[in-house]
This record gives structure tokens, sequence and C-alpha cells, in this order.
């Protein structure tokens, strides 16, 4: 009885995540035809509420792609692999706390901010760079244009609050 | 607790390996989960406005069968139709009496002599810009002279580039001045050197459709070779009636407006429905059908064409299926076919459907002894494309069908372009018609190019604008821009949260608008009548009343406040709505949602049933017509109910109802707080002489 309940809940569950990631894929397909275009997937990974790194996203790309990429990925292959991300709670986002370290390691001698020459070098050179358009857009918000530096502490704070 | 002590380990294995490596890469992951969030947002909110704009034109649709009806039963009867339409003929030649419009001393606006120099034309730019408005005198004179010069052209304009060595191509500008002042300062103004070609849809919607045409008429006069205007589907009276220039005009030009809008309705049948550049290009508003026929184009009789209103077939959610061309059978309209008589009525509605659907086809004759016989060529093939012209959409499946979303014109694939590329040797096609988020799109394989020139179109910061150059070698090259000192100074987070804001706006207004209907179905999903439904069966709920396609479970953060454990107490929700936006609470609840959802109707009912453009109607009118109106679309309201409403929108009780008074109660007049209410207000420099007795309001 127990297990019936079990299964039952679970059902009602994937249910739901059905759901949730058919109203998300529709928002980008935009000729109605349950395809997207293979470089928005990323953001309807991360607009259902997980963060993976880019080689991550990578390795569901692919998972996702039909054998002969077409430049478009399918509803119909990207429900199950999306819907099993969503069980298995894979690519959680990250917190707060853990955001404010990383940029206090870029930041040793801890003054409270990271200079706009330091920024750039960090997102352009480490990690998984940023292309060049990314790097605008972010010091757009970031940089205090005064000490043209960013004060990350309230950068986050600005960034959490604004994200709901 | 889990998460704790994941974000321990995390931690832990931080502080032991965390290199700039690790760090850099987690911000940017974070980072680039930030900016997907907000291009999911941006994406939402363009679909918002999207499925709302569309639910309007199809209400648009529905509209249309109800004015075919109050035209069928009460618009006067003309025993002497024939003499009717010879007077209607010689005014119309006769230069709609402008000469006789005395323009007052103090009139310190632009004044226009005849023939049009180029200084002229550029004067009139600089006073629209500063916001001066034209004296209707040469209003009338311009486009006087502007239908005597366009009667001259044919259907399909050619233009080569060896005369002018570049060709700039505009898309739709929709009334935004400030784009079009932004092109010619950013590109130049029009010259021998420098041809322009505009692609339709220079009115409606935004708020200075006026100038934009006066401005458009003039350059082509000055520069008839270089300068070359496409006819739009808001080029076009019916339109107009209901997205705005008919306001706009009525607004502008108290005493003469009516005169206005009739010339400019014949204006606008005489405009080219094509530009050729080189033989190369084609540049058209819309798009083309299965069965493009240029030599069919270029002979018909343009100006036959009144208008492109379309009588659709239902309207099928935008993400459901489409019927295909196949489904409905090419179906003859009912009764005799009526061919088009160039009639200058302006408050009769003349139209023909594309074949398909059930009730298509019908066409009306002016009013008057209906019947009378055949006239003319036969409507269908004319109408029909032209229709396909001015209101087709391309898309990326194969085929062609009907265009269900619009009511008219259709989807044509990528090897319907290739078809007509290949018959009439051409490289590709400008079109414009459809918004894109960046001003412009490539698609069938960069053989069409959307061109679209109203920047921030819904709103500030929701799109760019685009313009396309020509030179010989016919390389598009495309210049963008956001006509909006302010954009630029916002970063992309607030530009989305400023275009959101709006649409969210919109949306709450539809909500409400529907409230008992929304309050039906959520109580379908509330058998135990606890007052709770989940946020599943709220989403469902509310797309089954509400049609709209969107992806409620995405938009779901934005519409419901808090919700604990999946739950939602349907009922206060509904009233925090209620609370948003009733204005009155006198009015009986119901009565006024109903108001509410077809308010962007009633605008249009009011200025049909105001067939003299006086901005009154009696009482007597308002509740025939609404009861009319309701009856026909099956809304439910009782006499009392109208007769109460009618009453109390009579302020001074003298028996007849100001429009603008009544639109303004029901806070239906265009909001513009944040644009300033300049274009509401009369204009301090007299340049009308309007003798009108009512003291200005507001």
């Amino acid at each position: 009885m127990a297990d019936d309940k079990e299964r039952e809940g679970t059902e009602l569950v994937i249910a739901e995540f059905h759901k949730k990631i058919k109203d998300a894929f529709e928002v980008f397909d935009h000729e109605a035809n349950n395809t997207v275009d293979v470089r928005e997937i990323g953001t309807i990974i991360r607009s259902l509420g997980c963060c993976p790194s880019e080689g991550e996203l990578h390795d569901l790309i692919v998972e996702v792609e039909e054998e002969e990429p077409t430049g478009y990925i399918r509803f119909e292959k990207f429900l199950p692999v999306m819907t099993k991300v969503l069980l298995e709670k894979r690519y959680r986002p990250i917190p707060e706390d853990i955001l404010l370290r990383a940029f206090e390691v870029l930041d040793p001698s801890k003054r409270g901010f990271l200079t706009k020459e330091e920024l750039i070098k960090y997102m352009t050179e480490e990690g998984e760079p940023f292309s060049q358009e990314e790097m605008e857009e972010m010091l757009s918000a970031a940089i205090d244009p005064e000490s043209n530096s960013i004060r990350y502490k309230d950068y986050i704070a600005m960034m959490v609050v604004d994200d709901g | 607790r889990f998460i704790h002590k994941w974000g321990h380990s995390l931690l832990a294995r931080i502080s032991t390996h965390f290199t700039a490596f690790k760090a850099a890469a987690l911000i940017q992951r974070w980072y680039r989960r930030y900016m997907a969030r907000l291009e999911t947002r941006r994406c939402c909110t363009w679909r918002i406005f999207q499925s709302i704009e569309y639910a309007g034109q199809q209400d648009h649709v529905k509209l249309h069968d109800f004015f075919s009806y109050l035209v069928d039963h009460f618009t006067p009867n003309s025993n002497h139709e024939s003499e009717y339409e010879a007077r209607k003929d010689s005014e119309m030649e006769k230069g709609s009496d402008y000469e006789s419009i005395e323009v007052p001393d103090n009139y310190t606006g632009p004044r226009l002599s005849f023939p049009l120099l180029p200084n002229h034309a550029t004067a009139l730019v600089e006073a629209f810009r500063l916001k001066q408005q034209l004296h209707a005198r040469y209003v009338l004179n311009l486009l006087h002279e502007t239908r005597k010069h366009l009667v001259q052209l044919p259907n399909i304009n050619r233009v080569s580039t060896c005369y002018s060595e570049e060709i700039t191509v505009c898309g739709d500008l929709h009334g935004q001045l400030d784009d079009l002042i932004f092109i010619f300062h950013k590109n130049g103004l029009p010259s021998p050197e420098r041809a322009y070609v505009f692609n339709g849809d220079f009115v409606d919607r935004g708020k200075e459709s006026v100038e934009i045409l006066m401005i458009l008429f003039a350059f082509m006069l000055v520069y008839p070779k270089e300068f070359r205007l496409n006819r739009g589907n808001h080029e076009d009276h019916m339109v107009n009636l209901r997205y705005g220039l008919t306001k706009e005009v009525m607004h502008k030009y108290k005493t003469h407006g009516k005169k206005i809008l009739k010339i400019l309705q014949d204006v606008f049948c005489w405009l080219h429905l094509a530009t050729l550049v080189d033989e190369k290009v084609l540049i058209l508003h819309g798009g083309v059908s299965d069965m493009p026929d240029l030599e069919l184009l270029a002979k018909l009789d343009r100006h036959k064409v009144l208008t492109t209103e379309v009588v659709s077939c239902e309207r099928e959610g935008r993400a459901g299926s489409c019927p295909g061309a196949g489904s409905a059978p090419w179906a003859p309209p009912p009764g005799l076919p009526r061919g088009h008589r160039a009639s200058r009525s302006s408050s009769i509605p003349c139209s023909c459907g594309p074949p398909w659907g059930p009730g298509a086809g019908r066409c009306r004759q002016q009013a008057g002894p209906p019947r009378a016989g055949r006239r003319g060529a036969p409507c269908p093939p004319r109408q029909k494309q032209v229709v396909d012209i001015l209101w087709s959409d391309p898309m990326a499946q194969e085929g062609c069908k009907a265009n269900t979303v619009r009511g008219g014109g259709c989807y044509f694939g990528p090897s319907v372009t290739e078809q007509l590329l290949q018959k009439y040797n051409l490289q590709f096609l400008i079109r414009s018609h459809e918004r894109k988020p960046e001003g412009y799109e490539f698609c069938h394989r960069r053989k069409v190019l959307t061109i679209f020139s109203a920047s921030n179109y819904y709103e500030v910061g929701s799109n760019r604008g685009a313009y396309v150059k020509l030179g010989p070698a016919l390389t598009p090259y495309i210049v963008q821009y956001q006509a909006n000192k302010e954009t630029h100074r916002l970063t992309m987070r607030q530009r989305i949260s400023r275009v959101e804001e709006s649409a969210l706006r919109s949306l709450w207004e539809k909500l409400f608008a529907s409230s008992l209907d929304l309050l039906g179905e959520f109580k379908k999903h509330d058998a135990d009548k606890t007052g709770l439904i989940t946020l599943s069966a709220w989403a469902e709920a509310v797309e089954s009343v509400l049609h709209l396609g969107l992806p409620w479970r995405m938009l779901k953060p934005q519409l419901v406040n808090s919700s604990t454990d999946n739950t939602l107490e349907y009922k206060s929700w509904l009233e925090d709505l209620a609370k948003e936006q009733l204005s009155r609470e006198n009015i009986q609840s119901s009565l006024l949602e109903t108001l509410y959802r077809n308010r962007p109707n009633l605008e249009a009912i009011f200025r049909i049933t105001d067939s003299d453009h006086s901005g009154f109607i009696s009482l007597d009118e308002f509740r025939q017509t609404w009861k009319l109106f309701s009856s026909h679309m099956n809304i439910d309201i009782t006499d009392d109910c109208i007769c109460d409403l009618a009453r109390s929108i009579d302020l001074n009780r003298d028996g007849h109802i100001d429009i603008n008074e009544f639109l303004e109660a029901f806070r239906i007049v265009e909001q513009s707080s944040t644009e300033g209410d300049t274009s509401d207000c009369p204009q301090a420099t007299n340049t009308d002489n309007s003798g009108c007795s009512k003291p200005s309001k507001r």
C-alpha cells in the first residue's frame, strides 16, 4: 500500500515536471513545431532552475541532439532527459555564501572589491571564459563608474534580490 | 539539513582546492544562469505582448462581422445612388475645398506652397521635431497633391541603383515620429543621391502618424523618382478606425478631420503595392502566396481595393494546428458576387475574405439599394492578391497555408519564396509587417529579409528598429537603433524589467476582465469546495479561459503572490486582481468586466456609430448599438444596466455622450503617463480653426 502511494506520488511529481518542462520549452519554440534552436537549450535548462557549467551543458546537448545534428532539438528527446535531471536534482544553483567565497578567492588581500581590469582578466582568461558580449554586459551592471571597480558583496546582493 | 551538509562539503572542498580557476568558473556558471533567467523573462514578455496583440486582432475580425451587420441594418438608404456617387466624385476632384480654409495670422506652424521644394520638406521635419502642428489647409493641400501624383504611378514601382547610388529601405513606423527623425538624422535626408523606400504601416498605434504621413508625402512630391512608399495593411481606413489614426486625426483636426480622413482613405488606395529594385529585389509589405502573379499585380486596379479587411475563419491557438490550404475547399461567396466600386464613403466596409474557412468571401456593396446586379470585374482574384501581399508572413515549414492568426493572407514557406524568385529572376525579397526584437531578421536561407523600423514598439526597451541599405551590388547592409536615449543608459536587466512590467500590466487587465469566467473554472477544479486549487490547476484554468497560449507556469511567479505548498486561494487572488483594476464601484462588476474586456472594441464601435465624426453619439444610439453588439457577441447584459450606464455617462444630461469622456471614465484612453501627455492636449499654437464651442478639457 505504502509502495503504491509512493509510486503515485512520484508519478504526480513527474507529471508536474513534464508540464513545467513543456512550458519552458514552448517559450523558445518560435515556430510552434516542438523544436528549439540548440543554442537556446542552455537558457531553457537554466530557466528550469538548474545551474550547469558549460561543460555539463555540452554533455547534455549531446544527449538530446539527433544522431545527425540538425541545429534543432526536438521536444520528444528533450523531455525524458530533462525530467531525469530534475528528478535527480542535478546542477543545483549556487548558494549566495559560496558565491561570495569565490569572489574572495579572487581578492586575496580582502579589499572588498575587484578592479575592472582584474574582473576582466579573471572572467575572460580563467574558468570557462566569457565572450566579449558577456563581459560587456556584466561590466555594465557590476562596475561602479566612479571607482571603476566592483564591490562584489553589494553586487551579489543586488543580483540575488532581482532574481526573485 | 541536506543543503547545509552539501554546502559544507563544497566549502570544505573549496578551501582546500580552490584556485582562481575554479572560483572564476563558479562565478561564470552563476552569472550565465542569471542571464538565462533574464533572457527567459524577456521571451515570455514578448510572448505576452504578441498573444495579446493577436488576440486583439481576432477581436477585430469578430468586430468586422458586427460592423457588416450594423451597416446592413443601420446605414441610411440612398435612393439616388448614382447621383450621390457623382456628387462625391466631383467633390474629390475639386480638392475638398481646401482653398477656402483660412489660415489665421497668428499661426506659427510650417507653411507650404506648391509645387513643393526640398526646403519645404526639410522644414516640415524640423517643425514636427519641435512639436508644431501643420494647419489643416496645408494638410488637405498636400494630400490633394499627393493623390494627383500617385494616380499616375503604376502598381509596381521600379527603382534603379544607377541613378541613386544607394537605396535605403525602412519598415513599419507605426506613428513613431522619433524613429523617422532618427533615421533621417543617422542616414541622411532624402536626396537624388539618397533614395528611400518606406515599406508600409506608417500609421496607427503611435501618436504621430499624421506628422509621419506629412513628411513622407512631402518628400515623395519633392523627389518623385527617389522617394517611394509601399502600401501596408495599416494604410486602410477600416484598420485605422480601430488602431488609432482616425482618433489621432479627429483629435488634432477637430473641424476638418472628416475631410482629411476622406481624402486620406483615397490616397491610401493609390499607394504602390510593391517596389522592384534593379529588377532583382522585390520589396512589399507582408509577403506572397503560392500563386504570386506579378503580371496580374501590375495590371489590377489597385485603387479599387479600399480595404483589405478580412472575414476569417475561427482562430486556433498559436500553438495549435492551423488548417492546411487544402482542408477548406474554395467556396464561392453566397449570392451574386458583387464587384467593388470606387466608393468614396468612409463608413461602408467593403471586403472579401480569403477563400477558406466558414463564412468566408462575403462581399458587401455600398449601402443603398443592394443587389443592383454585377459591376466591374469579379472581386476574388484582385482582392486576394492584394490581401496576400499586405498580410502574409513567412514560416519555416514548407508549403503555404492560411494565416489564421492574422485572419488574412497566408503563411508561406521557403519553397514558395524560391518559386517566386525563380519565376521572376529575383535575388531576394524584403518585407516588413512583423516586429522583430533586433529590428530585422533573415529567413528562407537569407532569401527573405524582414525589416521593422519602429523601435521600442511595445515599450521602451522592448526591441530595436532597423533599416537596410542597398548599393549597386544589392548586398543588404543593416543598421540597427533604438530611438530612445534612455535605453542606452539602462542595463539589460533594467530594460527587461520595464518591458516586463508593461506586459504584466496588460496581462493583469486581461485576467481581471475575465474574472467571472475564471472563478467558474477554478470552482470546477475545486470539487471539495476548499477554496484552494493547485498551481497546476490554476495554469490550466487560466489558459482555458483566456486562450492566449502563454507559458503560465513560467509566468506564475509574477502573477501569483506567495503561495505556500503549491496551492492558491483563488477567491482572494481574484479579489486582489479586482482591487488593482476597479475604478468605479457603483457599476455592477460583471458589466464593468464585460466593458473592460471589450474595451478596444468599444472605441471602434463608437467611431462607427458616430458616422459624422462629431465626437458625440446620442444616448439612444449608444443603447441600440450596445444592445446589438451584446446580442451579436452573446454577452449577457440587461437592458436596465445599459440604461443606467448610458445615463451615468451622460454627465451634463444633454442626451449625448462625448466619446472621449466616456472612454476616459473607464480609463480606456491609452495611458500616456510615461510620455508626458502632450498629444492629448490641444496645441497652444491654435493651428486648427476649430471654432469649437466646448472648452478644451483636461
